[in-house]
C-alpha cells in the first residue's frame, strides 16, 4: 500500500502572536513551529497501516525552507521519503490554491491512499483533503478515526457530531482526512532521527501564483470580545478568595 | 448571478437548529444586497422540510429530491447541488451551516466550480466581508470573495441569532428540482450512525461543571481538578485533547464532537478555548477561566478570569471553596 500523508507546519499552539506590519499575517520571527496536530495523527495512521500491510509512506509538505524541520520529524517517526513543495507565499493562496500545489506534486505518485489532518491549527480552513480528493478524482471520507483495509478497498470509522459515529466503505485509491485521537502518537527514536538524515527529501518549486485567489484574506485583527471579562487580580490565594466571593454572592453557586 | 441560497440540513426529520442560524445569515446577506432569499432542502422525501422552510421569511423554497439522496453521501450531495446551481440562475452567495456534513462535501462542490468555501464564518459585514477565526480563535481574519462564480460560505454554530419566526401571512412558493444522479456516481457506502459508548454521564443537565484542558499537562495531575469539582459539587468535564489521550473517558468531552452544555457555572481550567470547545460551552450562564496565557481565547467568552498558574490557583481555590461552605 502506497500512502501519501500531507502535513503542514503551523505555529506552536501556545505561541504568542503579534500582527505584522502588513496587517495580513503574524510576525513570523516571533514564533516556533510544529507539526499540525491532526496531521500527526494522519501520519500515525499511515505508519500503522504500513506496519500491517507493508508498502511505503511518503510525506508531502508545502511551505518555506523552515518546513524542512517538520518533514525531518515525520521521516524520523518512520516515513520513507518526502516531497517538499518550496513555497514562500502559502498564506496568500486559498484552500483551492494549496490543494492544487499538493495535487500537482503527488499526482504521478499514483498512491493508493492520501491522508491528511482534518484541519490546520493556523488557518483552519478544513478543506485541503476534500479538495485534493476532487482534484485527484478519487472518493473521500472526512473526520476519520480508524482505517481498515478490506478486499474491496477500505472500511473507515467516521466521527459524527455529539458522540455519534458511522462506518463508511469506499474503494481505493481514496483520500481521507484524519481526526485526532484515533491512535496514540509515537515519538521519534534516536535511531529514527539518525536514519531520517539519509532519507530522500525531494524539493519541488511551487508554481507561481497564476490566478488570483478566490477567497482573499484582507486583514487580521484581534477577535471581538463576546463577554466583558473581569480579570481577578492578586496572587493565587487572593484571587481564589475573591473568586469564591463572586461565586457565592453574585453567581450564587456556593 | 442573483439571489442568496441557504442550504438547510435535516436532523431527525426536521430542519436542524444550526440551519436556521444559517438562514439568519442568509437573511442578513439578502438585506445587505437587496437580493431574494431561497431556502434549499435536500433528500429523498422533502415535503415536510420544505413546509417548515416555507413558513419562514424566504422568497422561495427549492426541494432537491432524488431517491439516491435518501442517505447523505458527499458524491450525491455534490452532484445534486452542482446541477441545481448551474441549471437555475446561479446565486451570488450559497450559505451552509458549518456542520460535519457540510465540511465533508462543500469544499468539493466549490472546487468543482473553481470556487472556495469560506468556512466557519462568525460575522458578516457590508461588502460583504466575512470574518472567520484564525489560530484557534486567537485572531480574526476578514475575507472577501473575488471569484467569478457563486461565493460559498459556511457559518459557525451560535454565531448568528435566529429571530423569532415572524408570522408570514402566506407561505413561500415551493419548487422542485430533480437532479440526474446515477448510482455509479456515488462511490462511498455509508453505514447507519451509531453511538460510541454507553452514555452514563449527562453533562447537559449538570448545574455546575469544572472542565480541564491541556494545561493540566499530565494525567497524574488530574486529582487537583477532581478535588475542586468535588468541593464545588460539580461534574468533571474536559476538552478534546484530554479525552484523546485517554485521561478521561470520551463521554466527559465538551465541544463540537462531544456534549453541548449550558450550566449555571462553567469553570475552565487550563483550556485555551479553541472554537471546537467554545461551541460546546459558550451558552453557559457564568464562565470562569483559569489560564496562564492572558491572550487565550477562553477569556473572550469568560465572565471572570484568573491569569495564573493553575497548579497554584486550583488548590487555593479548592481550599477557599471548602472554607466558604
Amino acid at each position: 500500500m502506497k500512502i501519501i500523508v500531507a502535513i503542514k507546519q503551523v505555529p506552536e499552539r501556545d505561541a504568542q502572536v503579534r500582527i505584522d506590519s502588513s496587517g495580513k499575517w503574524i510576525e513570523e520571527s516571533d514564533v516556533q513551529y510544529a507539526m499540525n496536530e491532526s496531521d500527526a495523527y494522519a501520519l500515525e495512521e499511515a505508519l500503522q497501516l504500513r506496519e500491517k500491510h507493508s508498502g511505503e509512506v511518503v510525506v508531502v509538505s508545502a511551505g518555506p525552507e523552515r518546513v524542512g524541520t517538520t518533514i525531518r520529524e515525520a521521516l524520523a517517526k518512520g516515513a520513507d521519503r518526502a516531497i517538499h513543495i518550496d513555497c514562500n507565499d502559502l498564506n496568500q493562496r486559498d484552500a483551492l490554491g494549496v490543494a492544487r500545489l499538493i495535487a500537482d506534486a503527488i499526482r504521478e505518485e499514483s498512491a493508493d491512499l492520501v491522508l491528511t489532518g482534518l484541519q490546520s491549527d493556523d488557518l483552519g480552513y478544513g478543506q485541503t483533503g476534500v479538495i485534493l480528493a476532487a482534484l485527484l478524482g478519487v472518493p473521500h471520507a472526512t473526520l476519520i478515526l480508524h482505517v481498515e483495509k478490506t478486499d474491496a478497498g477500505l472500511k473507515v470509522k467516521r466521527e459524527l457530531e455529539a458522540g455519534w459515529f458511522q462506518e463508511i466503505e469506499l474503494p481505493t485509491p481514496a483520500a481521507l482526512t484524519i481526526q485526532s485521537g484515533g491512535n496514540k502518537l509515537r515519538y521519534a527514536t534516536l535511531m529514527g532521527i539518525k536514519k531520517a538524515k539519509t532519507k530522500e527529501m525531494r524539493v519541488v518549486t511551487a508554481a507561481a501564483l497564476d490566478a488570483a485567489p478566490v477567497a482573499v484574506l484582507d486583514g487580521i485583527a484581534l477577535p471581538k470580545k463576546q463577554r466583558s471579562t473581569q480579570i481577578i487580580p492578586g496572587d493565587a490565594k487572593q484571587a481564589a478568595a475573591t473568586l469564591v466571593e463572586k461565586l457565592k454572592f453574585e453567581v450564587r453557586v456556593i | 448571478m442573483s439571489g442568496i441560497f441557504v442550504v438547510l440540513e435535516e436532523r431527525e426529520g426536521r430542519v436542524s437548529r444550526i440551519s436556521w442560524e444559517a438562514l439568519a445569515a442568509g437573511q442578513l446577506l439578502a438585506t445587505q444586497s437587496g437580493e431574494p432569499l431561497t431556502a434549499i432542502v435536500m433528500g429523498a422525501s422533502t415535503q415536510q422540510l420544505a413546509n417548515e422552510a416555507a413558513a419562514k421569511s424566504v422568497s422561495k423554497v427549492i426541494r432537491v429530491e432524488h431517491p439516491l439522496l435518501a442517505r447523505y453521501t458527499s458524491d450525491g450531495y455534490t452532484v445534486a447541488l452542482q446541477q441545481m446551481i448551474q441549471k437555475l440562475a446561479p446565486p451570488q452567495v450559497v450559505v451552509f451551516p458549518h456542520t460535519y456534513q457540510v465540511r465533508d462535501f462543500a469544499p468539493a462542490l466549490a472546487a468543482r466550480m473553481n470556487e472556495v468555501l469560506i468556512s466557519d464564518v462568525v460575522a458578516i459585514d457590508n461588502g460583504p466581508v466575512f470574518t472567520r477565526q484564525l489560530l484557534q480563535g486567537r485572531l480574526a481574519g476578514n475575507y472577501r470573495h473575488q471569484g467569478s462564480g457563486p461565493c460559498f460560505i459556511s457559518v459557525q454554530a451560535g454565531a448568528f441569532r435566529v429571530e423569532e419566526p415572524g408570522t408570514t401571512s402566506n407561505a413561500a412558493e415551493i419548487a422542485a428540482f430533480t437532479p440526474n444522479i446515477q448510482p455509479a456516481q456515488i462511490r462511498t457506502k455509508p453505514g447507519e450512525p451509531f453511538r460510541g459508548s454507553a452514555q452514563t454521564v449527562d453533562l447537559g443537565s449538570a448545574p455546575l461543571i469544572v472542565s480541564v484542558g491541556r494545561g493540566i499537562k499530565e494525567a497524574d495531575n488530574l486529582p487537583i481538578v477532581q478535588e475542586l469539582a468535588a468541593a464545588l459539587g460539580a461534574e468533571l468535564a474536559a476538552s478534546r485533547p484530554i479525552c484523546d489521550n485517554g485521561w478521561l473517558p470520551m463521554e466527559r468531552q465538551v465541544g463540537s464532537s462531544g456534549q453541548t452544555v449550558s450550566p449555571k457555572l462553567y469553570l475552565a481550567v487550563g483550556i485555551s478555548g479553541a472554537i471546537q470547545h467554545l461551541v460546546g460551552m459558550k451558552g453557559s450562564q457564568c464562565i470562569v477561566a483559569i489560564n496562564k496565557d492572558p491572550d487565550a481565547p477562553i477569556f473572550e467568552v469568560a465572565d471572570y478570569g484568573i491569569v495564573g498558574d493553575l497548579f497554584e490557583v486550583v488548590p487555593a481555590l479548592t481550599e477557599a471553596v471548602k472554607a466558604a461552605k
